[in-house]
């Protein structure tokens, strides 16, 4: 009898996809147990409701409206992250001044930030402002750990050198910030999307998933609630996926740079 | 171009160099030398700045490029040979004079290689070409040649007679032969635990 072997690799794919399918099982057993749509769709349901939206130009119209509104506000963050960082690694006052107020941010509850900011930002702008927030935090904190675990003896071999403090950047504190920067992005960007859909929620723009879902909740149309929620997971993953491939390609140019400063 | 007056350093009250004074010679070779633990790397470290004296002051222009080969290599890991080279030296010194100098080395077919696949003596090269690329005025090197066999090690002393042979240059070593190998005029004894000159 033939053997299949597998790779450590392929095997770990087979068993992520099997627990996926599992979970997948469960709910739809669960579903037809409870056999009330209105209380527990079946992932086939929430499936083809999906793909019945996707064939709606105001599916794409919301997607591309919350897609957009939370990449700008976690791009907006990330960049002004590092900026901090940097600024924090050159300047301890800077630290000290800027800790009160992350802390103050990370504890605040997302709710509460966005009944506060609806009185000072427009509804469509909103969740920008508070995809913004969530990752902030995280992308500073992060970030300055890299600078922090810059390795102080190639620090002193930069000074004795005399290396110029962009060249120092890219060498020595650039790919200890880019791991960090990795797990900022791993950690904050599903957290992004949360919050920035429920500043939708709660602000009600046009063209927003967030809407869509609230309407959805109005005519209990708990299909689509599970469908948009779908759409919502899938788009966190591809943004993910697309943000880290994004920063990895970034360090390994940066890395593979000729020989010149 | 360089001179120590009356240096003195202690680390947690126990006293590692004690009022050390030396002048050292332009353009020539002077050894640093003495047993283990007796403060050769704290004074290169006090010469290069990256350490305060207790006492003592380093007399060194403000603007003279100083060069080291570090007792670790202190290289960019993910950089290869070349690029850890370019990234010191200065604009003048071109790539050609870069793969040139590495092949001198017996680094030729590593220049494009990453320095994290290096082995320990090809890694110290790497930091010896470094060093010399810069064209300091003033060069210090602790302990050049670890890890380097002996024909590798004369090649590497005669490289750094060459390129760096206008530099004031303080060479730590244990070694008597070293020292003779890099053609040291002038030495300089240190003492565990009691510096003297």
């Amino acid at each position: 009898m033939k053997r299949i072997s597998t790779s450590p690799k392929a095997r770990d794919k087979l068993l992520r996809l099997g627990a996926v399918a599992f979970w997948l099982l469960l709910w739809q057993i669960g579903s037809m147990l409870l056999n009330q749509e209105i209380l527990l769709v079946s992932p086939v349901s929430a499936c083809a409701t999906l793909i019945r939206l996707m064939g709606e130009s105001s599916f794409y119209q919301a997607v591309l409206g919350s897609f957009g509104r939370i990449l700008a506000g976690f791009i907006l963050s990330t960049l002004l992250g590092i900026v901090l960082a940097a600024l924090s690694r050159a300047f301890s006052p800077v630290r000290i001044l800027l800790r009160p107020l992350l802390s103050a941010i990370k504890a605040t509850p997302v709710a509460s930030i966005v009944i506060l900011a609806l009185i000072w930002i427009r509804s469509t702008n909103l969740s920008i402002f508070i995809s913004f927030l969530m990752v902030l935090p995280i992308a500073y904190e992060n970030v300055l750990e890299g600078f922090d675990s810059a390795d102080p003896k190639l620090l002193e071999m930069a000074r004795v050198f005399r290396i110029p403090f962009p060249a120092r950047v890219r060498a020595i504190y650039a790919p200890a910030a880019f791991s960090m920067l990795l797990t900022a992005v791993r950690l904050s960007l599903g957290m992004c999307w949360k919050a920035g859909i429920a500043a939708e929620v709660i602000a009600q723009p046009r063209n927003s998933i967030g809407s869509a879902l609230q309407q959805a909740k109005l005519f209990f149309a708990t299909p689509e609630m599970f469908a948009w929620t779908l759409a919502i997971i899938l788009l966190s993953v591809a943004l993910e996926k697309l943000v880290v491939f994004g920063i990895t390609a970034l360090q390994r140019r940066m890395e593979g740079m000729p020989c010149s400063r | 171009m360089l001179a120590l007056r009356h240096i003195s350093k202690s680390f947690d009250g126990r006293s590692v160099l004690r009022d050390v004074s030396f002048d050292f010679p332009a353009s020539a070779v002077t050894a640093l030398r003495g047993p283990s633990g007796c403060g050769k790397t704290t004074l290169v470290n006090i010469i290069l700045g990256l350490l305060a004296p207790d006492a003592g002051e380093v007399l060194l222009p403000a603007d003279a490029r100083v060069a080291a080969v570090f007792q670790e290599d202190r290289l960019i890991e993910h950089f290869s040979a070349a690029r850890n080279v370019r990234l010191t030296a200065p604009a003048q010194v071109t790539d050609a004079q870069i793969y040139a100098a590495l092949a001198e080395l017996r680094l030729e077919d590593a220049g494009e290689k990453r320095v994290s696949q290096f082995s320990g003596g090809m890694r110290r090269r790497v930091a010896v070409a470094r060093a010399a690329l810069y064209q300091p005025q003033v060069l210090l090197l602790d302990e050049p040649f670890k890890g380097l066999d002996e024909d590798t090690r004369a090649q590497t002393a005669a490289f750094l007679r060459r390129v760096c042979a206008q530099a004031t240059v303080v060479l730590v070593t244990h070694d008597a032969a070293e020292a003779a190998l890099m053609g040291a005029t002038a030495e300089l004894r240190l003492a565990p635990e009691k510096g003297e000159t």
